[in-house]
């Protein structure tokens, strides 16, 4: 030990300090609390959990695909499990708790994944995002915890304005959910969804209206379906109608409101209407109860189909309801039996005008067709379009045609026929046909025949006998001709000399007309001769002169 | 017979001036040195408690940075927030074993271990069982070296959202998480920085 220190220890100093709780208590403390309060706000923020119900859990991720309502996070997908029975894909969700009011029994979900549709392409912001689950709230009041997920987005969100009926259709035809209604050629609406009907019989079509179109469905409004081209060939020709490009590839429907409707009111949501076939039928459907007749043609009715128009003085009031064949056993003939829905109503203010009799509907419209009959009613299958051979049913009255019994107890009412125009120009055709085969065709051809081998022999001669001689007749004929005009040529001999010799006579006329003249005046000179004082002087030398020059020149 | 221990002999050596002073009176109050007037202590007992409560606040602390997610990542607009955990079963799904085993060792096997063996040597210690003294100096310095080493997860978090700032193509954004960790990782280092090894030592021998 070194000398230099003191071999005693020292002796500390006691100071009095307040024994204090350690501080360090405080980390651990307030860690807690941080913790806790987190916890807290996990808790609290965290809303329900549900779990939704998919076919496929493509584009799906726990942890990472969230739930989004109107493009906001609400929640996230918290894990994706098959369905006990494998049949389905279960997704666990987690909703926050702003968004826990969207659990409503009624809220729908769907995934939203790239879809390119006829209607156009929708959730092309997945591409890079991914898929995530979109929702749409519901109304109810009840909250629900399992929810079955839509495989296609919804057409018709919660939130939107309008109002939701349902259509009747025999077939859905090309319609499809997201399916366009136009009023006006003007989009108001889409189909909303479809289901068949309980019985199988019909197909429950789910429309839904926008405001402020939806006023514009009333009591009054038909509907049908316009998908697609509509081409008809039909009896009154070909028709192409179409609503819009659009329809042609995804389908559609039209309505319109009749404007004879009268008292309008406007529809409730959920009302139920007909899709009619097209728009012909939805106004027709207007027509209030058919009167059902049936007409037995006689012949044959190629070309005449259910549907063809029935026609009464050219207005067409009902449709061919059924076309058979029939057998008549009295005649042992083969009938057509064509049955006619006819909508008495088609005919307007002409049935106020009509006379009105006692009795119930069918009966007043029996009798009332008796008068009719009587005054030649009568049905006939007409040829609606020569090209097509589409027949039609033509209610007209034909006063010649041979007088027919009404029976007015008969049900269902038979109304009597005539046969077509075609067929009766085909009887007339037939009965010409006919006479001309009945001529002897064959013995005529043999006696022309006979008569042209003779004609033949005729000529035969004619062009070895007769022509030659006729050509020779000919020739002479020519040269008579020739000489004929050689004597009356201006510069013949023979015309010159007539020239000279009319000339002589007419000299000679002249002189005996001087000399009957001469004799006129002095009558005497006849038996005494000339006398001197006449003056025969003045003409004496002109006479005398010119005899002598003509015999000069002519000698 | 092992050599007596300066509290045997009612000596403390101050810390700072290094003179031997007598501490024969305990309970009695704070000593001073009497030279430095530094406060004297010898085996720094009373630091269990810290230690505990540091480590209680690691422990605390662990919860929520395994539960909440440390990190969002943003890949064409295709978000997701991870944990600790679902990070490493990425990695580990992926295929990059060796990356998902470091993340795993570094955030999970390091941190636990840490919790289970200060918890031992603070019980020890509390107790002065003479139990396995050496093993357990080994167990503390092992504990302090790799004490570090834990910061691994909160430097990758760090490194990766400084680094990947595409914009709409792509993003990484810290989260709440990653700071309970890097708490976790301070409290424990401050845990093992309270206990006194020398504490392994005190008590009877054997």
């Amino acid at each position: 030990m070194n000398p230099s220190f003191p071999s005693e220890p020292g002796t500390p100093v006691v100071s009095t300090r307040r024994r204090r709780p350690s501080l360090i208590w405080l980390v651990p403390t307030v860690a807690a609390v941080i913790g806790l309060s987190m916890l807290m706000h996990a808790w609290l923020s965290s809303g329900p959990v549900i779990t939704i119900d998919f076919m496929t859990a493509a584009g799906l991720e726990a942890g990472k695909t969230p739930v989004k309502y109107k493009d906001v996070t609400v929640g996230m997908v918290s894990a994706i499990d098959l369905s006990p029975d494998g049949s389905r894909v279960v997704a666990t969700v987690q909703l926050d708790q702003s968004a826990a009011s969207l659990d409503r029994v009624d809220s729908r979900f769907w995934v939203v994944r790239p879809r390119i549709g006829l209607g156009g392409v929708s959730g092309i912001d997945t591409l890079l995002s991914g898929a995530y689950i979109a929702v749409d709230k519901g109304n109810a009041n009840a909250s629900g915890k399992r929810f079955l997920g839509l495989e296609t987005p919804p057409t018709v969100t919660h939130g939107s304005q309008g109002r939701s009926f349902v259509l009747r259709a025999r077939d859905l035809g090309s319609i499809d959910i997201g399916s366009p209604v136009y009023f006006r050629r003007i989009q108001v609406g889409q189909v909303a969804s479809y289901r068949l009907a309980e019985d199988g019989r019909q197909v429950d079509l789910q429309v839904f209206i926008n405001a402020p179109y939806d006023r514009f469905v009333t009591s009054a409004t038909r509907f049908w379906n316009a998908s697609g081209v509509d081409v008809s060939l039909g009896a009154d020709g070909l028709k192409l109608n179409t609503q819009s490009l659009a329809t042609v590839m995804a389908g559609g429907i039209a309505f319109a409101t009749l404007v004879h409707g009268g008292a309008e009111v406007r529809a409730v949501s959920g009302a139920v209407y007909d899709l009619a076939k097209d728009e012909k039928e939805a106004m027709a459907s207007t027509d209030g109860p058919a009167q059902f007749f049936q007409l037995v043609f006689a012949h044959s009715l190629r070309g005449l189909v259910v549907g063809a128009p029935v026609e009464f003085f050219g207005q067409s009031i009902g449709e061919v309801a059924s076309v058979r064949l029939d057998y008549a056993p009295g005649k042992q003939k083969f009938v057509t039996a064509v049955g006619i829905n006819v909508y008495p109503s088609r005919l307007g203010s002409v049935l106020e005008k009509l006379p009105k009799s006692a009795g119930d509907t069918e009966r007043r419209t029996a009798q009332f067709l008796a008068g009719m009959v009587a005054h030649g009613l009568r049905a006939q299958a007409r040829s609606g379009n020569l090209l097509t051979g589409q027949l039609y049913i033509s209610l007209d009255f034909l006063p010649r045609s041979p007088p027919a019994n009404f029976d007015v107890d008969a049900r269902p009412l038979v109304l009597p026929t005539v046969n077509g125009d075609l067929d009766q120009i085909q009887e007339q055709i037939a009965s010409i046909v006919g006479k001309l085969d009945k001529l002897p065709l064959e013995s005529i051809g043999q006696h022309v025949d006979a008569s042209l081998k003779d004609l033949d022999e005729v000529l035969r001669q004619l062009h070895g006998q007769v022509l030659p001689e006729a050509t020779q007749s000919l020739k002479q004929v020519r040269s008579a001709l020739g000489a004929a005009q050689g004597l009356v040529d201006p510069q013949a001999p023979l015309q010159q000399n007539i020239g000279q010799t009319l000339e002589q006579v007419q000299r000679a006329a002249r002189s005996i007309r001087e000399f009957l003249d001469m004799l006129k005046r002095h009558p005497e000179s006849l038996l005494r001769g000339l006398p001197k004082s006449s003056a025969p002087s003045v003409a004496a030398p002109t006479d005398d002169t010119h005899p002598s020059q003509i015999s000069r020149t002519v000698p | 017979m092992l050599p007596p221990q300066a509290s045997h002999m009612g000596l403390t050596r101050c810390h700072i001036c290094g003179m031997t002073c007598v501490n024969d009176r305990p309970g009695i109050g704070d000593l001073r040195c009497g030279r430095c007037r530094a406060p004297l202590h010898g085996v720094r007992a009373d630091r269990i408690g810290a230690s505990w409560a540091l480590l209680l606040a690691a422990l605390i602390c662990y919860i929520p940075a395994n539960v909440m997610p440390v990190m969002y990542t943003q890949l064409l607009g295709n978000g997701s927030e991870s944990t600790i955990l679902q990070g490493v079963a990425e990695f580990w799904r992926s295929g990059s074993y060796g990356i998902a085993l470091v993340i795993f060792i570094a955030s999970v096997v390091v941190p636990c271990t840490k919790f289970v063996t200060l918890g031992l040597l603070l019980v020890s210690a509390q107790r002065k069982t003479p139990w396995k003294r050496r093993e357990r100096a080994v167990l503390y310095r092992l504990v302090e070296v790799v004490g570090y080493w834990s910061m691994l997860d909160v430097l990758v978090v760090a490194v990766v959202a400084a680094l990947v700032k595409f914009r709409a193509l792509g993003d990484v954004e810290p989260r709440v998480g990653i700071l309970f960790f890097g708490a976790v990782v301070i409290l424990t280092m401050l845990s093992a920085m309270q206990f006194d090894p020398r504490l392994n030592w005190s008590g009877e021998d054997s």
